[in-house]
């Protein structure tokens, strides 16, 4: 009779305020990054050259259009006008214009960004799909040869550089063996047949029906993103076995097969259940950084991704477009891992509630 | 300290595994000595630290493994295959592989050092001071820390090059800008946990300095888990100065920075695959290293690792 | 209580492997059981819990099992395969587990836990499984069962969560219970209901029981025999109503320091060990 209100206690609180104060919580760190970043290429980009106006405009560019840049970028007005103005840019999608391409830089990004899109994509499903179940498996034969295998596999992955990797993989699979087509992102026949709705090639061949196309441009895909995935798959795996172990001593597991749960659902149904909890930042994480770390796979690749663009107009002295990229690929970049975070936080009881 | 007088000789092992350690000095070496026997067990780790200590040796004795060619182009004799003359072959122009990856070993090894004595010192200085401090000092500068955390590496380390122009040394601040906020996260936990202690407590009481209790007190103690946390960057170091060498903006020809050669040797790929597979080859070889060497390294000191 | 024998041990050992080398948890526990209801008692790290996972063969994974003897029902347990062993761990034998902050899983609801172990062995539907866990949680006297059936492990008190615990070891309704302190953690009103349902289950269907427990009184007062556990062996195996009269000098040991209102005592003794006992019957 003592438990007439303990039930009513601890019984179920309102939800939604919580989740909504984790929500706005989320957004006010992303905010203050955000501010961090655009603050942090402003100083690249403004105060660091010894003459940003010459960054921008190029070496060749005539008197009145150093001139007409040095105005525009305001550079006779104190620091934190210039970077409210350049924040205020930003958010209006302004990016200036590409001395390169003589495109504004966002129409830029936004033709190369699709192809950057599509790799880190398929390179974090290779990861997941080959990652995980390697990693619940050496966990669960923790010491044997196969834990071993893993773990050696996990870390040769991440040591490797990918830009040698890519070499090796274009050497063996393309150049001796014919497996697979070469850089670029498809053959030059093909190239600009379909680019609606998306940009994304795989699925707009797969959307109007070209087979032929899909498969052309999967070959170009599957090399690339595959070492790009053999990185995913290194630490995604090697994050599962550990994040395994730790579930595997737990008492609950132990709870389970007192039940006489079979060993699969003892894995599958309880363990996993909490790694993947545990998982979903490890998989955002990964996602991000491929975004940004397959600049180097693009450039053995000839990938004409968002990587391979800034890194050209590095070299053009191309500030605006360098800046864009830096801006663009930095705030997927904490997008996504915010978002993991959050995706976190309804999945795990623990931290909706 | 009369049991530490003679730790010498026969008696070196049982004074090493005496139940009682008499001083705190015994107690230390004891637990570093225990610590090694566990290390010791561990192959994968072993081999760690072998491969570290082969590239250490390697870069100190570079004049003596290589032969007496110098690094200097020999053009009649480019791009030849691997033979017992020239182990790995030569490149466009001529040089041996072999050689220029020994030379390689000290900037490697330079890279390395070099972001270490940047970042650790920022990161322990910027933890400890907001750990100790507290209050709104603590918020702020955590706050730009979790900033820096957020960052995408990479870019930021090719937009920091683009503004700094290309070079070796700016390749490694751009990589130390981006590293250190991590160091700062440790030090700052540390402090946290150890500042409420009682020797601190009574060392304040003896009117010690904030800064000589800092130096003496706290410092020490953040170190061990930055060495290990050091040891685990160093292949992210090495392969993020490589990839800034590969793509032309880290150190420029004609110095044996490894990503550079791959990045040079990158037209050779398909006639002459021994010129760029023979650099990625030692890069893989030497952050592998470092991530043996780290993993065993925190299988030691994380106490948890110890049971089952 | 000679009628049918559940289950009998003899000379069982847990030996765990260690970095620092062998440590031995259980040292040669030999008892047996019936339809009854056994108490074990002893200090803490005394091998109780041990011995108790030894049973479902569910030691840690560096501990070796070995005995001279281990049968249930007739079922060689020393050697019966997995499969076997499976079809035995809670259907027939179940353990109520110390702590039900770490024994329920933390993202599964505590409802769908308890279901879980009855659709194991009957293989019944979802929704029966679902009424089923519904008349368990209110049978270990939780009100509004509906609603604690949706929450998760995290949001139940202590003692709730305990009671989830007990009715999730309880229904499949396995011959041979082995609750480790499955009431430390509820109030005495509670823990008196709790300890009458399991009276329940041995009286009226034969079940088996095995309280291990810290409380020599309560263990005096509810079992019909006594198993007093020090260092891994046992130190002497008494009927209930007769602890007083215990000769091991541990067992005085720890009745000396229960605190009595008959005889009131100005300091509580202090317990002596013996390193002899350890050693003793070898
Ligand atoms: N996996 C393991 N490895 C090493 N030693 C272990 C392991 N599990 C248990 N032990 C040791 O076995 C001994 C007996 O433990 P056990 O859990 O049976 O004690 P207990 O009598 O249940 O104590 P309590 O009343 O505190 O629950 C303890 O000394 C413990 O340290
Ligand atoms: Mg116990």
């Amino acid at each position: 009779m003592t438990d007439t209100n303990s039930a009513a206690a601890t019984g179920k609180l309102p939800a939604a305020p919580r989740a909504l104060r984790a929500t706005a919580s989320a957004l006010v760190s992303l905010a203050l990054t955000f501010i961090g970043l655009t603050a942090i290429t402003f100083v690249i980009g403004r105060v660091m050259p010894a003459d940003p106006v010459l960054a921008v405009v190029g070496d060749r560019a005539s008197e009145e259009a150093y001139q007409r840049v040095f105005l525009e970028m305001g550079l006779d007005r104190p620091i934190w006008e210039q970077y409210l103005t350049y924040l205020g840019q930003i958010l209006t999608g302004d990016f200036g214009t590409s001395i390169m391409t003589t495109r504004p830089v966002t129409e830029d990004i936004l033709r190369f960004f699709p192809a950057t899109l599509e790799l880190a994509t398929l390179a974090t499903l290779i990861g997941c799909v080959i990652g995980i179940p390697l990693g619940v498996w050496a966990a669960v034969n923790q010491g044997r040869w196969i834990d071993h295998c893993a773990r050696v596999l996990g870390l040769a992955g991440y040591s490797a550089p990918v830009f040698w990797l890519g070499m090796l993989g274009l050497l063996i699979f393309y150049g001796n063996l014919g497996w697979v087509a070469g850089p670029g992102r498809i053959d030059i026949y093909y190239d600009g047949l379909v680019e609606d709705p998306t940009g994304v090639i795989l699925f707009d061949a797969a959307w109007h029906g070209e087979w032929e196309i899909f498969w052309n441009a999967f070959s170009h895909l599957i090399l690339p993103a595959g070492v790009l995935g053999l990185y995913a798959l290194a630490y995604i795996a090697r994050m599962t076995r550990s994040f395994m172990l730790d579930q595997l001593g737990q008492e609950y597991v132990l709870a389970a097969r007192i039940k006489g749960a079979s060993e699969f659902s003892v894995i599958w149904r309880h363990a996993f259940r909490n790694v993947l909890v545990q998982l979903i930042t490890i998989i955002g994480l990964t996602y991000a950084s491929l975004l940004e770390g397959s600049v180097l796979t693009e450039t053995v690749f000839a990938w004409p991704g968002i990587g391979q663009y800034i890194t050209t107009s590095l070299f053009n002295a191309d500030m605006n477009a360098v800046l864009g990229g830096t801006v663009v690929v930095g705030i997927c970049f904490v997008g996504i891992n915010m978002l993991s975070d959050l995706l976190y936080r309804f999945a795990d009881p623990r931290a909706r509630t | 300290m009369s049991a530490a007088a003679d730790p010498q000789g026969a008696g070196l092992r049982a004074w090493l595994r005496s139940p009682s350690p008499a001083s705190t000095w015994q107690a230390r070496a004891q637990r570093a000595y225990l610590g090694w026997v566990a290390f010791r067990a561990n192959p994968i780790a072993m081999a760690g630290l072998l491969i570290v200590v082969a590239l250490v040796l390697a870069a100190i004795f570079a004049p003596l493994l290589t032969g007496s060619r110098g690094l200097d182009p020999d053009l009649p004799n480019r791009l030849l295959p691997p033979s017992a003359e020239h182990w790995l072959g030569t490149d466009q122009l001529g040089r041996d592989i072999y050689d220029r990856l020994i030379w390689g070993s000290r900037v490697t090894l330079y890279i390395v050092g070099l972001v270490s004595i940047i970042v650790a010192p920022i990161g322990l200085a910027v933890g400890t001071l907001a750990g100790y401090a507290g209050g709104w000092v603590d918020t702020v500068l955590m706050r730009i820390v979790d900033i820096f955390l957020a960052f995408p590496r990479l870019i930021l380390a090719l937009a920091f090059v683009a503004a700094l122009g290309p070079g070796l040394e700016n390749a490694v601040l751009a990589i130390a800008l981006t590293t250190w906020s991590p160091y700062a996260r440790i030090a700052r936990a540390e402090v946290l946990t150890i500042r409420k202690a009682d020797y601190i407590v009574a060392a304040e009481a003896q009117g010690a300095s904030t800064w000589r209790i800092l130096r003496k007190h706290v410092v020490p103690l953040c170190l061990a888990s930055v060495i290990v946390r050091l040891t685990l960057d160093m292949a992210g170091i090495i392969l993020t100065a490589a990839g800034l060498g590969f793509l032309g903006l880290g150190a420029q020809p004609p110095l044996p920075e490894w990503g550079a050669m791959i990045s040079t040797g990158r037209d050779f790929l398909y006639d002459q695959w021994w010129v760029p597979t023979a650099p990625g080859a030692a890069i893989f070889l030497v952050s592998l290293g470092f991530c043996l060497l780290g993993d065993g390294l925190r299988d030691v000191l994380d106490p948890r690792s110890g049971e089952a | 209580m000679t009628e049918a024998r559940l289950l009998e041990v003899e000379d069982l050992r847990v030996t765990f492997r260690t970095p620092h080398g062998p440590v031995e948890a259980v040292r040669g526990v030999s008892f047996s059981l019936g339809r009854e209801r056994l108490g074990i008692v002893g200090e803490s790290g005394s091998g109780k819990s041990q011995t108790g996972r030894a049973l479902l063969r569910l030691s840690a994974r560096n501990g070796r099992v070995s005995a001279k003897k281990m049968v249930f029902d007739g079922i060689d347990l020393t050697n019966a395969s997995e499969r076997t062993m499976r079809r035995i761990r809670g259907a027939r034998i179940s353990m109520i587990m110390q702590d039900p902050r770490y024994s329920l899983n933390p993202v599964v609801k505590v409802g769908d836990q308890i279901a879980e172990a009855y659709r194991i062995h009957t293989g019944a539907s979802a929704r029966k499984a679902r009424d089923r866990a519904m008349e368990m949680l209110e049978t270990v006297r939780i009100r509004e069962a509906g609603k604690v059936y949706d929450l998760y492990p995290h949001q139940v008190s202590g003692g709730m969560g305990q009671r989830v615990m007990i009715a999730m070891m309880l229904i499949p309704e396995p011959d041979v219970l082995i609750a480790d302190e499955p009431t430390s953690a509820l109030d005495v009103t509670v823990q008196m209901q709790v300890l009458a349902l399991l009276d329940d289950m041995v009286r009226e269907r034969g079940m088996g029981l095995v309280l291990i427990s810290h409380d020599l009184n309560l263990v005096a007062s509810f079992c019909d025999r006594v198993m007093v556990m020090y260092g891994g062996r046992v130190m002497e195996v008494l009927e209930a109503g007769r602890l007083h009269e215990a000769q091991h000098p541990y067992t005085r040991g720890l009745l000396n320091c229960l605190p009595s209102l008959e005889h009131p005592q100005h300091m509580l003794p202090v317990l002596t060990r013996d390193a002899g006992w350890l050693e003793e019957a070898r």
